[in-house]
């Protein structure tokens, strides 16, 4: 049951990144990165992290794709990737490079951390535990965050403002 | 139980489709949805890793790793839009002032 959870999750996350890299429109491939985020907000929900899976539909699904919606719209790049391309031999060589990269994944895949069973079948507590660490462990950081998008909300502010 | 190492399959797929991306498309908006894409497969490795190590430190890191995004493409969006306004064109491959 929950292996047919993830496959289909999986397949539905593959499929739509496919979709993102091949689909030339880039209002298409936004509707497939909509895709791509709630699969994996799926994946959240089997790994049994809920308050991952609910934080991914808001600031994922919701806020970016909004945003990139919207600069889509506002920059209408539609055919912009139909002219001839300089580089065209150059970028095949991406796919030998990404090949390399996935062979490496496998090996360390096969080789490392992940052999045999856990330490213990033992749910870490859902977002009660999440929201402890949060508040005590990882206190700093989260102002930090806080500040950081503060200076990004500034930051957006300047660089999009008209010069007078 | 789905073991662990699937997701970080799956983690791994998804990351070097990110980066085919990256490497392929031309255009900036697409670059960057690549991106996100590569981030939202580091989170899928770090939940898994840490509900194998039993642990909800995966799930805080992922927290992080969300906010950053969320500042990171308010100002990379705004850039391109800057960069759309000095232009009029979207091509990476024009974008070559501090080349070198």
């Amino acid at each position: 049951m929950q292996l047919g959870a993830f496959v289909i999750l999986a397949v539905l996350v593959v499929g739509s990144a496919a979709g993102l890299i091949l689909k030339r429109n880039p209002i298409h491939g936004a509707l497939f990165l909509v895709v791509n985020l709630a699969s994996v907000a799926g994946l959240y929900l089997t790994l049994r992290a809920e308050f991952l899976a609910t934080a991914q539909v808001i600031v994922y699904a919701g806020a970016i794709a909004v945003l990139f919606v919207f600069a889509i719209m506002v920059l209408i790049p539609g055919k912009d990737e139909t002219g001839p391309d300089p580089l065209r031999g150059q970028r095949w060589l991406a796919v030998p490079v990404v090949g390399v990269f996935l062979l490496l994944s496998a090996l360390i895949l096969r080789s490392a951390a992940l052999k045999g069973p856990g330490p213990a079948a033992h749910v870490p507590g859902g977002i009660e535990a999440v929201g402890r660490l949060l508040f005590t462990d990882y206190l700093f950081p989260f102002e930090v965050t806080s500040f950081l998008l503060l200076a990004a909300i500034v930051g957006v502010l300047t660089l999009a403002k008209r010069k007078a | 139980m789905v073991p662990e190492s699937y997701y970080v399959a799956l983690s791994a797929v998804l990351f070097s489709m990110g980066v085919l991306g990256v490497l392929v498309r031309r255009n900036p908006l697409v670059i960057f949805m690549s991106i996100e894409m590569m981030l939202n497969a580091a989170n899928v490795a770090l939940v898994a890793f840490g509900q194998r190590y039993n642990t909800a430190e995966g799930q805080v890191l992922v927290f992080f790793v969300m906010c950053v995004a969320a500042a990171e493409v308010a100002v990379g969006l705004a850039i391109i839009v800057v960069i759309f306004r000095l232009r009029r064109r979207l091509s990476v491959d024009e974008l070559s002032l501090m080349r070198w």
